[in-house]
């Protein structure tokens, strides 16, 4: 069994997770939204397996390394530390509706690599033989999952809060009754971005380590290192907002969206428009 | 640590210590770097002629956006921020201060009002067994109360993560001991570079500036240059390949020799594998030819079949017996690219004889009886080549270093201090069966209020 079948049978699990999940909220059955997370969870240890087996052919080929030096490897982690994050706040509140507004990042992801992205497995060049590579990159793409998850639970708040505004706030009976409550999905809103802020903060420092560890620069306003800084300071100004202003709600959540929208062009637009030294660009 | 209460000076420090300041300050700044990604940053003038108009040239001169992340205009945001940072905390300090040293330990009903989370409820029993219920229940279900009061009227007082409250100045603090270093390392450090040939040494290395590299005078060049007060040598350089092409490493055999001493002994720096000598650290960063490359053959006539060896640098013009002559014309250090079925280094080269056409020849290095079967009058086979190359090292010193990593060290710290804990606090105050009990955090109001309906409702149920 070789990895690329197994991220195929990932990709399948996040793919029919998705659609068990809209299902779910159109039929308010509760054993449908508990296969769905099953599903997800599914996708999650074969993916994880996959990973893992990656890793192993690396070595076989004879220049081993860990699965996240390229572009293909890094989207594929970064479904996989989506479904992670999601699978973990499953277990714990068994909010199954969030699942639809997360597992499509992961499975959009999972079929862009697999679909779209070089699988091969590429010997490192020279810049990336560090360990800092590691340490780097998994504690960004942890950040921007958890930055993944806040967005997807904040387009909830803006949904839910529209419909309890439309029909007063007595009843909010049909599928949204399968939502979280809007305070919950606040406060889980915060919590991710809680999450994601150290990580993303870790993921800098480590970065600026690493550069000067290979370049002797710790901060060259390179436009990746940029970029990631822009993203810091809007969820640094997130959490100003929210810790001493008291920004909840809406404004929150249309905040966490735009960090997020500004996540993905640090992760993929920066490589595919600008220019720089991180090397994931290209396919 | 408050200013004069002059009119002026007052709004101005409030201007100052504001969260207004800081939304503006992160968000100026976030677009401002945009600004940074976007314009290409200190390229060569003739490349920004290439992509913007004359007018546009000279208003992003004037506005400094070539060198945006060290034009006047970026620096004093920064300024400003740090300016921000140290006056919200000396505003903040005193508040923080009381409510470590002298904390309100009784919630009266003037003080209830304040608070936005507060609960009454009727329970049996006199107060005073009211109060060791609720100073049990308080300690098991949150933290250990203060009980003050007496006479039928207690108040209890209990405090989680009080020094959570410190996480936010060591955050801030952090922010500016990280500025602080990034300025002696600019200060009192230099980014440089030098280029050394395998088997000589430098004991200078040159300032990377903004001009570097642009048609510039010796006298300029020598002004850049920087007294290292030792010596550094290359013993050897080399690139090594994986079995696709691409390169696996690049290696510079490095040795300093101080006072006539060497001091470090044929050192491999590799790319992420710097030296570090007196603070300065030499990382490798490029390569190029030193000269020609030498290419070694060897030369059989097709009678006799004893080899003769020769040298031809590349392009040169090499006699061989019997009046003919050869050229190296091209190389490779891999075939495959061009011929997928082969592999290895190889040659093309004209043999030119005495009286007639020139002829092409390919030389393999891996198949050496490729041009015997040609069945000229000579054969050659090629040996291998020896090309003597040039290092290029990145030179840095920068002394600041270890503190802007202190400063990264303290954020985190602060981070998590500021951001998982939270100062919580609960009141109860008992009077005449009557419980009230109140609660406070000092951040993320949604989740603590949420600890706090459970926690009056297990209250109610008992
Ligand atoms: C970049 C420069 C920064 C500036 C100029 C700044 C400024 C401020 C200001 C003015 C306040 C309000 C203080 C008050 O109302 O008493 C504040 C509070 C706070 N800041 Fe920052 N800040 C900065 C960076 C950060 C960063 C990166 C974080 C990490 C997320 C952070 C975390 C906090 C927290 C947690 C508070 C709330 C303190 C509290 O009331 O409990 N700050 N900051």
């Amino acid at each position: 069994m070789s990895s690329s079948f197994l991220f195929n049978v990932a990709t399948l699990s996040y793919l029919v997770s998705m659609v068990v999940f809209f299902a779910f909220l159109g039929s308010r059955n509760k054993t449908i939204g508990l296969a769905g997370s099953i599903a997800a969870s599914f996708g999650l240890i074969v993916q994880t397996a996959a990973i893992g087996l990656r890793w192993k052919e690396s070595y076989d080929l004879g220049h081993g390394h860990a699965p996240l030096s390229n572009l293909y490897e890094s989207v594929v982690f970064f479904a996989w530390t989506i479904i992670f994050i999601y699978v973990l706040i499953d277990f714990r509140y068994k909010y199954r509706a969030v699942g639809a507004f997360v597992v499509p990042f992961a499975f959009l992801g999972m079929a862009w690599a697999q679909l779209g992205l070089n699988s091969g497995i590429e010997p490192l060049v020279p810049a990336l033989q560090s360990n800092w590579l590691l340490y780097h990159v998994i504690t960004c793409f942890l950040g921007y999952a958890a930055f993944a998850v806040a967005c997807g639970v904040s387009i909830m708040y803006l949904i839910k809060s529209k419909y309890e505004v439309g029909n007063g706030n007595a009843k909010s009976g049909g599928i949204m009754s399968l939502f979280p409550s809007t305070k919950f999905l606040d406060d889980l809103n915060y919590k991710a971005i809680m999450l994601g802020f150290p990580l993303l903060t870790l993921g800098i420092i480590t970065g600026a380590a690493w550069a000067d560890y290979a370049w002797g620069s710790y901060w060259s306003w390179d436009p990746k290192e940029t970029w990631s800084l822009i993203v810091w300071f809007i969820y640094a100004a997130f959490l100003h907002a929210r810790i001493t202003r008291g920004w909840v709600g809406r404004r929150a959540a249309i905040l966490s969206i735009i960090g997020f929208a500004a996540t993905i062009f640090c992760y993929l637009g920066v490589n595919l428009l600008l220019s720089g030294l991180h090397s994931y660009g290209g396919g | 640590m408050t200013p004069t209460k002059t009119g002026f000076a007052n709004s101005l420090w409030n201007f100052f210590c504001s969260l207004k300041l800081t939304i503006f300050l992160l968000i100026g700044l976030s677009a401002a770097s945009i600004i940074g990604t976007v314009v290409p940053q200190n390229a060569a003038p003739a490349q920004y002629a290439k992509i913007y108009s004359e007018a546009t040239v000279q208003l992003f001169n004037a506005l400094d956006f070539f060198d945006m992340y060290h034009s006047w205009w970026f620096i004093l945001l920064l300024y400003l921020l740090t300016l921000n940072l140290v006056a919200c905390s000396l505003k903040r300090l005193p508040r923080d201060w009381k409510i470590f040293t002298a904390p309100t330990v009784a919630m009266d009903e003037e003080m209830e009002k304040s608070l936005s989370l507060v609960r009454h409820c009727k329970m049996p029993g006199s107060s005073a067994k009211l109060r060791d219920m609720l100073g049990v229940f308080l300690t098991r279900e949150f933290a250990a109360p203060v009980v003050t009061g007496g006479e039928g009227r207690y108040y209890l007082f209990a405090q989680k993560s009080l020094y959570s409250r410190l996480g936010v100045y060591v955050l801030h603090f952090s922010i500016i001991i990280i500025f602080i270093g990034a300025m002696i390392g600019s200060y009192f450090g230099y980014k440089a570079y030098v280029n050394i040939e395998e088997g000589s040494e430098s004991s200078v290395v040159y300032r990377r500036t903004a001009s570097a590299g642009q048609m510039e005078t010796p006298e300029q060049i020598a002004a850049r240059a920087i007294d290292l007060g030792f010596t550094v040598r290359c013993e050897s350089f080399s690139i090594s390949y994986y079995d696709n092409g691409s390169p696996r490493e690049y290696k510079s055999v490095l040795s300093v020799i101080e006072n006539g001493r060497t001091v470090v002994d044929r050192r491999p720096v590799i790319v992420n594998s710097p030296l570090t000598y007196r603070g300065i650290t030499f990382y490798q960063s490029s390569y190029s030819p030193a000269d020609d490359p030498v290419f070694h053959l060897t030369v059989r006539s097709g009678k006799d079949g004893t080899g003769r060896k020769i040298t031809a640098r590349h392009g040169e013009r090499v006699s061989l017996p019997g009046g003919s002559s050869l050229q190296v014309i091209e190389y490779t250090d891999d075939i495959k690219p061009f011929f997928p079925q082969l592999s290895g280094p190889a040659v093309r080269m004209a043999v030119m004889p005495k009286s007639g056409e020139t002829q092409i020849l390919l030389l393999l290095k891996n198949y050496p009886d490729f041009d015997l079967q040609r069945g000229g009058e000579l054969a050659f086979t090629y040996d291998g080549m020896d090309q003597k190359w040039r290092t290029g090292l990145q030179v840095a010193k920068d002394p600041g270093v270890w503190i802007v990593w202190l400063g990264c060290c303290l954020m985190v710290a602060g981070i998590f201090m500021a951001f998982f804990l939270s100062h919580r606090r609960i009141w109860v105050r008992i009077e005449n069966g009557r419980v009230s009990i109140g609660g406070a955090t000092n951040k993320n109001q949604p989740a603590f209020q949420i600890f706090f309906d459970t926690l009056t409702d297990k209250l109610k149920a008992m």
